[in-house]
């Protein structure tokens, strides 16, 4: 597993272990007693430092390479996943993963920011940095979804849009501000989920929902740590600081009134025990999800551009 | 003391002190190097007369031209809540505010204004990029939702002009909101049918072009202006290559498709009043249409 430089003496505890297993392949009694004690140990650990997680801490666990992303998530939530490619304008782009599927029993269209989750499929998803294509793809499955009366799911987890001269040349700025409008134009139930990094205007191409989640260790903000640092700070040094500044958390943002709600990670972060991380997030958009079912396509509509119109107004202070 | 500085020194001093004259009468054009004089270029909408190039333009410059007779009426904005992350880099946030503020003499980078454009009401939502670089955050998102609000209220079109970098990094996730926010705004002028029209001048990019900027029924920019999301520096360290002559200017946008026009500073208004007499079907406002009286022969010719 990759180790976070803060994750480090957990790790050698781990290791630890590892090696009195080996050693106790006889059935030595004490050695299982000693791995018992400190596996207790790990956990306390663990539990104390995942509580207490600095925002640049989470920054570091959103981005864990091992993180669940967005194939992830659709093969343990959704089945009968059936994949939709292309803007049927330019290209398919396969930094955003969309389709059809079934959750929990109802058809859904999924949209999610994918990453790859080893050196070639990452470089197949371009890193989860979507180019014009790609957010018109987005537009024209949830434009599909508005037609067949299917809710939407996004799963946002990005760095951001990818800043190219070829994604440039081809509208990135407007193929943004009309993904941004499509979404806020459904007349049917739309959550976002911000699984893992929600990066910029790439993020909120996807996120302009009626229910916006999170899970625990996530970040959401309008310009990375490392970008404000260099801005603002005018060095990438100051990362920690910017990312403290931003309030880029789950908790910060659920506090600010911009996400709906905080999905529990399990502990060391959902890289660590995917089954529960995936059946903690499915009850929470099951939830979401039923709360706006039912609901008449007009008011879901006006409900969540009120939530937007209000950005800003009150309730921040 | 003594004689020589008494004495001899004032008339040295008198030489080699900066001359009584302001260092602001004469301006250099950044694109062709002229020296210009500061009246012949405010003359000139800040064009230079030798290159054509244009310069910003102070943004209550900008509505003294578009507006008939230069008249228009400023509509004050509901206050946001300020600094809502209580943000410090290496200064406070609010002292960052305070010291633009004082600059200024802003409360915020937009100013919402209404009045007659060729006989016709229009609002106008405008960036002032003077104002921490037009950046959006809450207040600027506050005076996009008031214009929207009042171009339906007043039946008008609404004009946007952005000049901005793009998001208020300071007010974090709130300003990345206000891309939603503002697209929402603008949306309810054009479901009512009135126009929305863009005006992009220098710069226009990141969050705000990627949002309410990107969304007109009809897309002008001045020549030159740069229009884009992502920054030049950004992209060149992405992709480690030069980037193209004219990248991210608006003849580069208008040639791949990304705008409708791209128009010279002294034409402007009249080509909005056109454009919007047009969309609403309204007969030609005759004289308003008189070309301003510094247009050369062979451009009037041209444009007519």
């Amino acid at each position: 597993m990759h180790i976070l430089d803060f994750e480090k003496p957990i790790a050698e505890l781990e290791g630890k272990i590892e090696e009195l297993r080996h050693l106790g392949d006889g059935g030595d009694v004490n050695i299982a007693d000693e791995v018992g004690r400190l596996q207790v140990k790990v956990d306390k650990l663990l539990r104390a430092t995942y509580a207490k997680l600095t925002p640049w801490q989470k920054t570091q666990v959103a981005r864990h390479p091992e993180r669940p992303h967005s194939l992830d998530t659709i093969k343990a939530l959704i089945e009968e996943f059936t994949p939709l490619a292309g803007d049927r304008c330019f290209g398919e782009d396969r930094a955003i993963v969309g389709g059809l599927g079934r959750f929990r029993g109802r058809s859904v269209m999924v949209i999610g920011n994918e990453k790859g989750s080893d050196t070639e499929s990452r470089v197949t998803h371009n890193f989860g940095m979507a180019k014009p294509e790609g957010y018109r793809k987005a537009r024209r499955l949830m434009e599909m979804a508005d037609h067949f009366g299917i809710p939407v799911v996004t799963l946002i987890d990005t760095a951001g849009a990818y800043p190219g001269v070829d994604a440039e040349a081809r509208g990135q700025a407007e193929a943004i501000a009309r993904s941004i409008e499509a979404g806020l134009n459904l007349r049917v139930p739309f959550v976002a989920v911000v699984i893992g990094e929600g990066g910029s205007g790439g993020a909120i191409a996807l996120a302009a929902a009626n229910a916006v989640l999170m899970l625990e260790h996530a970040i959401y903000s309008v310009i990375s740590p490392e970008g404000c640092a260099s801005i603002l700070w005018r060095t990438g040094d100051a990362a920690k600081d910017a990312a403290e500044a931003l309030k880029l958390t789950a908790q910060d943002l659920q506090r600010l009134g911009i996400i709906d709600v905080v999905v529990p990670e399990p502990l060391g972060g959902a890289h660590r025990n995917l089954d529960l991380a995936m059946r903690n997030l499915g009850d929470a958009l099951e939830a979401a999800l039923k709360g706006l079912e039912g609901l008449d396509g007009g008011v879901l509509r006006a409900r969540r551009r009120e939530k937007f119109l209000e950005m800003g107004r009150q309730g921040l202070a | 003391m003594n004689w020589l500085t008494n004495y001899v020194r004032p008339k040295l001093q008198a030489l080699v002190a900066p001359k009584e004259v302001p260092d602001n009468l004469w301006h250099k054009c950044p694109s062709c190097g002229h020296m210009i004089f500061h009246r012949d270029l405010d003359k000139a909408l800040r064009v230079c007369q030798h290159c054509g190039h244009h310069m910003r333009l102070p943004v209550k410059r900008r509505l003294e031209m578009l507006f008939d007779d230069g008249a228009y009426t400023r509509i004050e904005l509901p206050k946001a809540v300020e600094d809502p992350l209580k943000f410090r880099d290496q200064k406070r946030y609010t002292d960052r505010l305070k010291e633009t503020r004082a600059r200024t003499g802003e409360h915020d980078a937009i100013i919402v204004a209404h009045g007659k454009m060729g006989g016709m009401g229009v609002v106008v939502a405008a960036f002032n990029f003077d104002f921490q670089g037009g950046s959006m955050g809450m207040a600027v998102g506050e005076g996009l939702v008031a214009a929207a609000e009042l171009a339906v209220l007043q039946d008008a079109p609404l004009i946007a002009i952005p000049a901005s970098g793009g998001a208020r990094m300071q007010e974090g996730i709130l300003s990345l909101m206000q891309m939603a926010r503002t697209t929402v705004a603008v949306d309810r002028v054009k479901e009512k049918r009135l126009p929305y029209i863009v005006l992009l001048s220098d710069p226009t990019t990141g969050g705000v072009s990627a949002s309410f900027a990107m969304l007109g029924d009809v897309a002008i920019a001045e020549p030159g202006a740069v229009i884009g999301f992502a920054g030049a520096r950004v992209i060149e360290s992405t992709i480690r290559e030069k980037l193209p002559d004219g990248f991210q200017k608006a003849e580069y946008l208008l040639d791949k498709g990304m705008i409708d026009m791209v128009v010279h500073r002294r034409e402007l208004r009249a080509t909005l009043v056109r454009v919007i007499s047009l969309l609403r079907n309204r007969a030609p406002a005759g004289e308003l249409l008189v070309l301003p009286r510094e247009m050369n022969p062979e451009d009037a010719a041209r444009s007519v």
